[in-house]
C-alpha cells in the first residue's frame, strides 16, 4: 500500500531527453524562455494540450509553462476551458493531444497518464471540499504521508498557524465560515509540500469585502512557500492582483499570455482589451494606412486598404473638458463612487454621430447637455480586425455556483 | 464469488483504455470491470430461465400447459387484480386522509399505517387461519352461542381461498402505495389545490380532479411494487391452496423433479414481472415532472368532525388493526400460551441470523462497488450494467432459486465428475449443497435494495471532495475507504439492515435452496404451519415480525419528519 502512495522520484528539470528546449526557438512550451530551466527547478509545462468531452473539444492546443515560484493565472469567461486545463494539470482529466510535464517528468499525454494521487500537487477547490467527517486538524493532516503521527500533527499545526487557523484545529468544517474554510483548504493543500498548487476560482465563494482580504493573505502564504501556482479565475481584477503572468483564454485557446501590465497596455486582440473592462468600439475602415474617426486618425499598420476594423478605446482614455464649441455632447452622467461614467454623443464629418462612454475621476463637472471637447490618451486606443458583434462576450459579475454534485468545467 | 469480485477491484488501474480518454480520469477501470462481472453474475439466473423457454422438457411442459397453466394464469391475474384494487383503495385512501385532513389519531396513524409492512404475508395468513377456521376461536364461539354443531349448519367466510389470499396480501402490502402516495400528496403544492378550490371545485372534486391525477405516477409505482410482492409470494398461496406460478414452480421442481419445466413456468411468470417493471419504471420517470411550482404552504387540513371523522378513523385503523395489531397480538398470545421453545430453536435462530448477516454484508459490499463504479465512470455502459444488476428485486424468489440451482448444479456435476475421474476424489455438491448458493440467490434478489440506498447517499460526497482526496495522494481504493465509506456509514447500515430483514422473511428461495436439515425461522414457520401446528409456528413467526419491525420503525421516524417546504 505504501509503495502505491510514495512520492514519485523527482526528475530534475533541466536539459535532457524530456525537455523540449531548442536553442534557436527556446522552450516549446514557453517561447519566452530562451534558456533551459535550471536543474532542479519545479515547473509545469503544458505542451500543445487538447481536451475533449465526446466530440466537443473544450481545450485546443494550449501551451504554457509555469516557472519556478511563479503564479500563472488562466483568465477567461465561463466555458473557455480554463478549469479543464487546470484539471488536466491535476490529472483529473486526460488530454487527447499534447503532453504535460511536471518537474521535467512526463505525466500526461503520449499514452502516459500519472494518476492525480501520484503527481504531488495541491488543489484548492472552489467549494473548498473539506471532508465533513474529519476535523480541521485531520483535514490538514490528511495528505501528509511518510511521517509519524506526531510529526504529521506538527506539520499540520504549522500549516494552520501559517494561515492563522491554529485556534480552530479541533473545530469541524461545518462550524467554520467561508473564509475560514478557504484558509483550512489552503493549509490542507499545502501541507504535503506539493511542487505545484492548482487553484480553481478559490475566492468566488466569498463575499466581496472578505474576498480582498483572503486574496491578499493567500498570496502571501503562497509566495512565502515558493510553490509554483496555476490559478483559474474569471475575474480580471483578481488575476491582475494575484498573477505574475496571465493567460487569457477564449473558446479553449490561449489568446494572449503576458504580464498583467503588458496585457492591459498592449492587448493583442479586441477580446483581450475588452476583457479588462467595458470598451468603446468604433467600426471603421482603413484608408491610406490609417483609421479615421471623430477622435482623429490612428495608424493601422499591417491592414489592407479598405479593411474593416474596430477602433477600440478604453473609456478611461478619454478626458473631457467643458468647451462651448467642443464636438461632443454629454447625454447622461452617472456618479459611480470611485469614478464617473459619462455617455457622450460625438458629431463629426465622418459619418453619423457616434455614442461613446468616458470614465473620469474626481467631481462630476459635466452637466447633462453640456458641450465638451475630448482629449484622448493614444496609448489606450487600439485597432483590431473587425469582429462580429455576436462574438463579443460580456462577463457575468459572478459565475453561478455549479450544483454541488457536478464537476465544474470552467 | 465475493473473492473474485474484490480481487478485481483492488487491481483498479488508473490507466484508461483509449476509448475513455477525455472522460473524467478518476474512473477506475477496475471498478467498472468489477461491476460488469457482478452484473453478469447477478443476471445469470434470469438468463438461464429465459434460455429454457425453448428447451425440451420431454412433454412435461405440454402436460402442464394443458392442465394447470391456464389455472395458474387465471389465479395469478385474479390475485393481482384483487390485491391491486385492495392496495390502491387502502393506500391512496389512507394517504389522502392523513395528509390532507385533520382528525384525532392522525399523528399516530401517519407512521402506524406502515406497521403492516413488518408482517410477512404468510405469517398473517397462518394467523387468520388459526383464528377463522372451523376449529378456531371465532367459529367455536359462534357454534357455542347459536348451538350449531357442524359446518353444514351455517355459512362462514372461508379464509383459505383466493379471496382470503387477496385480503391478506392487501392488508400487508397497502403500505407500499400509502408510502408513495403520501409523499406524492405532500409534494403537491397546496397552491394547486387551492387554485382548484377557487375555480369552483369542492374538496372531493379537488381530490378526484387534481390531487389524484397528479399523484397517479406514484400510485402506479407503489401498486406495481405491491404486485411484484404478490407474484413473489409463495407462503400464502401455498397454504391457502391457491394454485399460482410460485406454487407451480415449487411443485414442478420438488414434486415432479422437472427443473426444465419449472424454469419454463418461471419464464412465463417473468412476463408478468416484466410488465410490472415497465409500469413502475415509466411511472417513476413521469413522477419526476409533476412539480409545476416550488411554492409550498402548510397543508390545509380539512377538519373532520362527526361521522366523517369516525369514518376516516375507522378506515385508517382497519389497515393497522387487521394488518398488524391483531395478528401480532395473536402471535404473541400463542407463543406465550402454547408454544414451547425446543432445543432446535436456537440453532434455527442462529441459522436465520447468520444467513441474513452474510447476505447483508455481501449485498452492501457489492452495492458499494457498483455505486462507486457508476460514480467514477458515469458512462452509458456502466449505467446500463448497473441497471441490469439491480433488476433482481422484481424477480420472484422461486424463479431465482430455479435459475440459480440449474446452472450451479451443472457446474457441481461437472466439477465432481472431473475430480473423481482425475483424482478419485468425491467432492459432492460443492456449490449447491451449502449456503453459498443461497447467499448468491439472496444477493440476486436483494442487491437493488442495498444499491439504491447507497447510490442515493453517495451524493453526499461532492465531486471536489473526491478530487481533493485524489490530489492529496489517495487512489480510488483509498478514497473509498477514507472519504466515501465514513461519509455514507449511516446509509450502509440502513442498506444492510433492509437486506437483513428481507432475508429473514424470505421463504420460497430459502425453501428450495437450503441445505438439508438447515432450518431457518421462515422455513420452520412454513413447515409447522403446513403441518397445521399453527400455534407452534407462532414463536418463529413472532421473531421474524419483531426483527422486521426495526426498519419499519426507522422508516416511520423518517416519514414523521418529512414534509417538503416545512424544512428550514
Amino acid at each position: 500500500m505504501n509503495m502505491m502512495f510514495s512520492k514519485t522520484p523527482a526528475i530534475q528539470c533541466g536539459p535532457g531527453p524530456h525537455c523540449s528546449f531548442t536553442p534557436s526557438k527556446g522552450c516549446a512550451a514557453d517561447p519566452l524562455r530562451m534558456s533551459p530551466c535550471a536543474p532542479g527547478s519545479a515547473c509545469l509545462i503544458m505542451d500543445g494540450v487538447s481536451c475533449a468531452y465526446g466530440k466537443t473539444r473544450v481545450v485546443e492546443n494550449v501551451s504554457f509553462a509555469v516557472r519556478p515560484g511563479e503564479l500563472l493565472c488562466l483568465l477567461g469567461p465561463s466555458g473557455c476551458g480554463k478549469t479543464t486545463t487546470l484539471r488536466m494539470a491535476a490529472g483529473l482529466e486526460t488530454p487527447v493531444d499534447g503532453r504535460i510535464l511536471l518537474n521535467g517528468q512526463l505525466v500526461g499525454g503520449q499514452g502516459m497518464h500519472v494518476a492525480p494521487e501520484k503527481r504531488n500537487i495541491g488543489f484548492l477547490f472552489q467549494d473548498y471540499a473539506l471532508f465533513p467527517h474529519l476535523n480541521v486538524l485531520a483535514n490538514v493532516a490528511f495528505g501528509i504521508r511518510n511521517k509519524g503521527k506526531a510529526e504529521s500533527r506538527d506539520r499540520a499545526m504549522d500549516m494552520l498557524r501559517q494561515v492563522g487557523m491554529e485556534a480552530h484545529a479541533d473545530s469541524w468544517p461545518h462550524q467554520l465560515s467561508g473564509g475560514q474554510m478557504q484558509r483550512v483548504a489552503l493549509a490542507r493543500a499545502l501541507a504535503p509540500e506539493p511542487m505545484l498548487m492548482l487553484l480553481d476560482e478559490p475566492f468566488s465563494g466569498l463575499d466581496k469585502r472578505l474576498r480582498d482580504q483572503i486574496r491578499d493573505e493567500t498570496l502571501h502564504v503562497l509566495k512565502s512557500t515558493g510553490v509554483c501556482v496555476l490559478m483559474v479565475t474569471h475575474d480580471p481584477e483578481e488575476a491582475m492582483f494575484m498573477a505574475d503572468r496571465i493567460a487569457i483564454m477564449r473558446a479553449g485557446r490561449i489568446v494572449q499570455l503576458d504580464e498583467p501590465e503588458t496585457l492591459y497596455r498592449r492587448p493583442v486582440a479586441s477580446f483581450v482589451a475588452s476583457f479588462f473592462g467595458e470598451v468603446n468600439r468604433i467600426p471603421s475602415n482603413v484608408r491610406q494606412g490609417k483609421v479615421h474617426s471623430p477622435l482623429g486618425a490612428f495608424p493601422a499598420p499591417g491592414f489592407k486598404e479598405g479593411a474593416e476594423v474596430d477602433l477600440v478605446i478604453r473609456p478611461e482614455a478619454l478626458s473631457l473638458e467643458l468647451e462651448d464649441n467642443g464636438n461632443a455632447t454629454v447625454l447622461v452622467s452617472h456618479m459611480l463612487g470611485r469614478s464617473n461614467l459619462i455617455h457622450l454623443r460625438v458629431e463629426s464629418g465622418y459619418g453619423p454621430p457616434i455614442h461613446l462612454h468616458a470614465r473620469t475621476t474626481g467631481p462630476l463637472p459635466h452637466i447633462e447637455g453640456a458641450r465638451v471637447s475630448i482629449k484622448l490618451d493614444q496609448s489606450q486606443a487600439f485597432v483590431y480586425p473587425a469582429e462580429e458583434q455576436v462574438e463579443t462576450e460580456t462577463m457575468p459579475e459572478e459565475i453561478p455556483q455549479p450544483p454541488p454534485n457536478l464537476g465544474s468545467f470552467c | 464469488m465475493m473473492k473474485s469480485a474484490s480481487a478485481t477491484t483492488t487491481s483498479a488501474s488508473s490507466f484508461l483504455p483509449a476509448f475513455m480518454a477525455g472522460q473524467n480520469v478518476s474512473s477506475g477501470a477496475g471498478w467498472v470491470r468489477a461491476t460488469v462481472f457482478i452484473a453478469l453474475l447477478v443476471g445469470a439466473p434470469v438468463t438461464f430461465i429465459l434460455a429454457h423457454v425453448f428447451a425440451s422438457s420431454g412433454g412435461v411442459w405440454e402436460h402442464l400447459a394443458q392442465t394447470v397453466l391456464p389455472l395458474y394464469i387465471v389465479n395469478s391475474l385474479l390475485l393481482m387484480l384483487g390485491v391491486g384494487a385492495g392496495v390502491m383503495i387502502g393506500g391512496v385512501g389512507t394517504a389522502w386522509l392523513v395528509t390532507m385532513c385533520r382528525f384525532p389519531g392522525k399523528g399516530v396513524l401517519e407512521w402506524a399505517l406502515l406497521l403492516p409492512m413488518a408482517m410477512p404475508a404468510y405469517v398473517v395468513a397462518y394467523t387468520y387461519t388459526g383464528l377463522l377456521d372451523f376449529a378456531g376461536p371465532i367459529q367455536s364461539a359462534l357454534r357455542e352461542v347459536f348451538g350449531w354443531s357442524s359446518a353444514r349448519d351455517y355459512w362462514f367466510f372461508e379464509i383459505r381461498s383466493l379471496g382470503g389470499a387477496i385480503v391478506v396480501m392487501s392488508l400487508v402490502l397497502y403500505p407500499y402505495v400509502y408510502l408513495l402516495a403520501r409523499s406524492a400528496f405532500l409534494e403537491q403544492s397546496i397552491c394547486v389545490l387551492e387554485a382548484s378550490r377557487t375555480l369552483g371545485q369542492g374538496p372531493w372534486k379537488g381530490f378526484f380532479k387534481v390531487a389524484l391525477p397528479l399523484a397517479r405516477p406514484s400510485i402506479a409505482a407503489g401498486t406495481a411494487l405491491a404486485l411484484m410482492e404478490t407474484l413473489n409470494d409463495f407462503g400464502t398461496v401455498h397454504y391457502f391452496a391457491v394454485d399460482t406460478f410460485t406454487t407451480g414452480i415449487y411443485r414442478t421442481w420438488l414434486g415432479l423433479g422437472e427443473p426444465t419445466a419449472a424454469a419454463q413456468l418461471g419464464a412465463v411468470l417473468l412476463l408478468f414481472v416484466l410488465a410490472l417493471v415497465m409500469i413502475e419504471r415509466v411511472s417513476r420517470g413521469a413522477s419526476q415532472y409533476h412539480h409545476t411550482t416550488a411554492r409550498y404552504r402548510r397543508l390545509p387540513g380539512y377538519q373532520l368532525t362527526g361521522w366523517r371523522c369516525l369514518t376516516a378513523q375507522t378506515f385508517c385503523f382497519t389497515g393497522v388493526f387487521f394488518g398488524f395489531a391483531l395478528p401480532s397480538s395473536v402471535l404473541a398470545w400463542w407463543s406465550v400460551r402454547y408454544s414451547t421453545i425446543g432445543l432446535d430453536f436456537l440453532p434455527m435462530v442462529r441459522n436465520s441470523f447468520l444467513l441474513a448477516l452474510v447476505a447483508a454484508l455481501a449485498a452492501v459490499t457489492v452495492g458499494v462497488i457498483m455505486a462507486y463504479a457508476q460514480r467514477l465512470s458515469p458512462t452509458p455502459m456502466t449505467r446500463s450494467t448497473v441497471r441490469l444488476a439491480s433488476f433482481g428485486y422484481a424477480i420472484p424468489g422461486s424463479v431465482i432459486a430455479v435459475g440459480t440451482l440449474i446452472p450451479l448444479g451443472l457446474i457441481d456435476n461437472a466439477l465432481s465428475g472431473f475430480m473423481s475421474e482425475r483424482f478419485g476424489l468425491s467432492t459432492g455438491l460443492l456449490l449447491t449443497g451449502g449456503i453459498a448458493a443461497l447467499v448468491y440467490a439472496y444477493l440476486v434478489r436483494f442487491l437493488a435494495v442495498s444499491f439504491n440506498g447507497i447510490e442515493a447517499s453517495l451524493s453526499k460526497v461532492t465531486n471536489s471532495m473526491e478530487a481533493a482526496c485524489r490530489t492529496l495522494g489517495q487512489g480510488t481504493m483509498g478514497t473509498l475507504r477514507l472519504v466515501h465509506v465514513p461519509l455514507i456509514r449511516g446509509a450502509l447500515l440502513t442498506a444492510g439492515l433492509l437486506v437483513f430483514v428481507d432475508v429473514m422473511k424470505e421463504l420460497p428461495a430459502t425453501l428450495i435452496m437450503r441445505p438439508l436439515n438447515f432450518d431457518t425461522l421462515a422455513v420452520r414457520t412454513f413447515s409447522l404451519a403446513s403441518d397445521e401446528r399453527l400455534m407452534d409456528a407462532a414463536t418463529p413467526a413472532l421473531v421474524i415480525v419483531l426483527v422486521g419491525l426495526i426498519p419499519i420503525i426507522m422508516l416511520s421516524y423518517a416519514v414523521a419528519r418529512s414534509r417538503p417546504g416545512e424544512k428550514s
